[in-house]
């Protein structure tokens, strides 16, 4: 039985999430990550284009999910989403169809990045940000230097109660499968089982989960080897030099953020023109220099100081060592295993 | 109807609006929700299922209910042995400087939450204020894991929640009749005694009061296991936290809310009632 009750399920919908209040109906509506992308970015774009446009912000990928979802995609006309949310977005038939012809500078991107396992041919979704996750450490404290995701699941006596473990579903999930050498999109519950028991079995020599001040920790010394995303580990590079980052042998993931527009916006000329905005080299190039991702924008990186690549050197991975790893797609169903998973994990004592 | 009672319904009016349209009908909703399907994509689908009740029963979930009224009941102890202590004082001391006293128990509700508990992370972090006192002190050794233990996780919840037992003890204790105790000292019962059959009995409804206050919101806390737990404690807080902004399994988080606040209801009746029977006693006492 699946017929939907409209009036329950406009209420729950209504209720359940506090949508914020429908902006002036002209206006074209970016929902983004706060910080994501230049302050100015959006009265720029206006001013530029003569679209009238304003952000709101999001906090997360399930956010941003559950008021597309609720919603239909009304009141959205670009949102900024992972990769696999874009995925969801798709399948669930509320994206509207890239118009490459509207959105010329889509010529920027590498070649890599029209050729995602996800979107290949940005049919859907333009990626905004790629990157990976791996261990960032304080080289003065660490020796040998870390190698695998093993040291971090079962560190060196000298490192234990010292590390952080990102407590995100997929990320966790990913560090224990990568140990296992197994997929970062694994499905199969009796691999899940093997590495939620090595993952309850690590969480003795752990500090803490972690995913926002992981970096921080690693300044002041209270953590000494951190589960992290490489834009956030240079953050803690730009305090301290001692700080590195390594991609462990047994690889690790790409993830991959993007912008869509909702097949529900009323503007979607207006939302193809903020995407071909952002892809311009010098406003994509902001991310990088200012938040320290890497963008798949060959024209906007080409731009980058070498002082900043040197600085931090995750920054000058390239296209093709970032395609050797394996992408986060949509596990569907499975999400629900992953989120018990975690909570076993979180809950075992 | 009459005049007064007109009145009293007019004054009603707008508490009973705001319950019903910010509590009764988003909890109905919240109820709701559970009996329905995750969809696929972590939408909602509108099928009828009792699974997400069925799934509370779950050893897993049900043993991180089991670990949150641990920690939960840790903390009420804690706090009541605390509290009820510093009631006492307050209640013993000069009249006049009581209101003073009251003012400085509540005084750190006049901080955020957040930056109450993280004022706790600045203090008892590996680098932080008590290692460095340690150091200060001559210790040399490794820092103590004071942060992100069971027992930081309590410390929060007791930290924050006192003035709550506080509050609710020092009412009945200030109102004890001086008399009451004299009497009991004259008829030969030790202090001990006096305390146990007299003063306790009295004030058990302030003490009551004040445990259920710290016990449910402390079971239902998940900003301090988070923060103070480095997440490596789960409590229903986080759990149903983790449903509706991780998993996107909103009918799974409405179920267990749903359980989280009939456990906080039958409580609060509970304390309730037991107020209403003490009530009764002590009235019976003050007349016979």
């Amino acid at each position: 039985m699946t017929r939907p009750f409209l009036p329950l399920r406009t209420l729950i919908a209504g209720a359940a999430l506090s949508l914020p209040a429908a902006p002036a109906l002209a206006d074209l509506v970016i929902s983004n990550w706060d910080g994501y992308m230049a302050p100015d970015a959006v009265a720029n774009f206006s001013a530029e284009t003569g679209e009238p446009a304003e952000m709101v912000v999001h906090a997360t990928n399930e956010e941003i999910m559950g008021k597309i979802i609720a919603s239909g995609g009304e009141g959205f006309d670009v949102a900024f989403v992972s990769s696999p949310f874009a995925e969801v977005l798709n399948n669930l038939g509320l994206l509207e169809p890239i118009d490459a012809d509207k959105v010329p500078n889509l010529a920027n991107l590498y070649p890599e990045a029209a050729n995602l396992s996800h979107d290949p041919g940005n049919g859907f979704s333009v990626p905004y940000a790629w990157g990976t996750t791996g261990l960032c450490y304080r080289s003065d404290l660490v020796s040998p230097e870390p190698a695998s995701w093993n040291d971090l699941l079962h560190p060196a006596e000298a490192q234990a109660g010292k590390v952080t473990l990102l407590g995100t579903d997929r990320w966790l999930l990913a560090a224990g499968f990568l140990a296992h050498g197994y997929s970062v999109n694994e499905t199969d519950q009796a691999k899940l089982d093997e590495v939620t028991a090595d993952l309850i079995a690590a969480k003795k020599t752990m500090l803490a989960f972690d995913d926002t001040t992981f970096y921080s920790k690693l300044v002041s010394g209270e953590a000494t080897l951190v589960h992290a995303w490489d834009g956030w580990c240079n953050y803690g590079i730009a305090e301290n030099p001692d700080i590195k980052f390594v991609v462990p042998s047994e690889g690790s993931d790409l993830w991959v953020d993007t912008m869509v527009v909702l097949k529900a916006s009323d503007n979607k000329d207006g939302a193809f023109k903020f995407i071909n905005y952002i892809l311009d080299a010098a406003n994509h190039r902001w991310a990088a220099e200012n938040i320290l991702y890497k963008v798949p924008n060959q024209a906007a990186m080409d731009g980058l100081s070498p002082d900043l690549i040197a600085q931090f050197p995750n920054m000058g991975m390239t296209p093709a060592d970032l395609l050797k790893l394996e992408q986060l797609r949509d596990v569907g169903d499975a999400t629900r295993a992953y989120a018990k998973a975690v909570s076993a994990i979180k809950a075992a004592n | 109807m009459n005049a007064s009672n007109a009145r009293s319904t007019a004054l009603m009016a707008p508490a009973l609006a705001w319950l019903t349209a910010l509590m009764v009908i988003p909890c109905g909703l919240i109820l709701a929700l559970g009996f329905f399907r995750r969809g696929i994509y972590g939408g909602i689908e509108y099928s009828f299922t009792l699974e997400n009740f069925a799934l509370l029963l779950d050893p897993l979930y049900a043993g991180i209910f089991l670990t949150s009224a641990r920690i939960a009941g840790t903390a009420t102890l804690i706090a009541v042995v605390i509290g009820y202590a510093a009631a006492y004082a307050i209640a013993a001391a000069p009249r006049h400087r009581q209101p003073l006293l009251l003012f400085l128990a509540v005084l750190p509700f006049w901080s955020n939450y957040l930056i109450r508990t993280y004022a706790w992370i600045v203090l008892l972090n590996r680098e932080g204020l008590i290692t460095q006192f340690l150091r200060m002190m001559g210790y040399e050794g490794e820092p103590p894991s004071l942060l992100y233990t069971e027992g930081a996780v309590i410390v929060g919840l007791v930290y924050n929640y006192l003035p709550f037992v506080i509050l609710a003890c020092y009412a009945p204790l200030s109102r004890l009749n001086p008399e009451l105790a004299e009497a009991s000292r004259d008829l030969g019962a030790s202090a001990f005694t006096t305390f146990r059959r007299v003063i306790l009995p009295m004030t058990l409804h302030g003490i009551a009061a004040g445990a259920v206050f710290v016990f449910v919101l402390s079971i239902g806390n998940f900003i301090t296991p988070a923060l103070l737990g480095g997440g490596r404690f789960q409590m229903i807080g986080n759990l149903i936290y983790a449903q509706f902004l991780t998993a996107n399994d909103w009918p799974f988080g409405a179920a267990l809310s749903m359980a989280l606040i009939a456990i906080m209801l039958g409580l609060l009746t509970l304390q309730a009632m037991a107020a209403e029977k003490g009530a009764g006693e002590r009235r019976e006492v003050l007349d016979g």
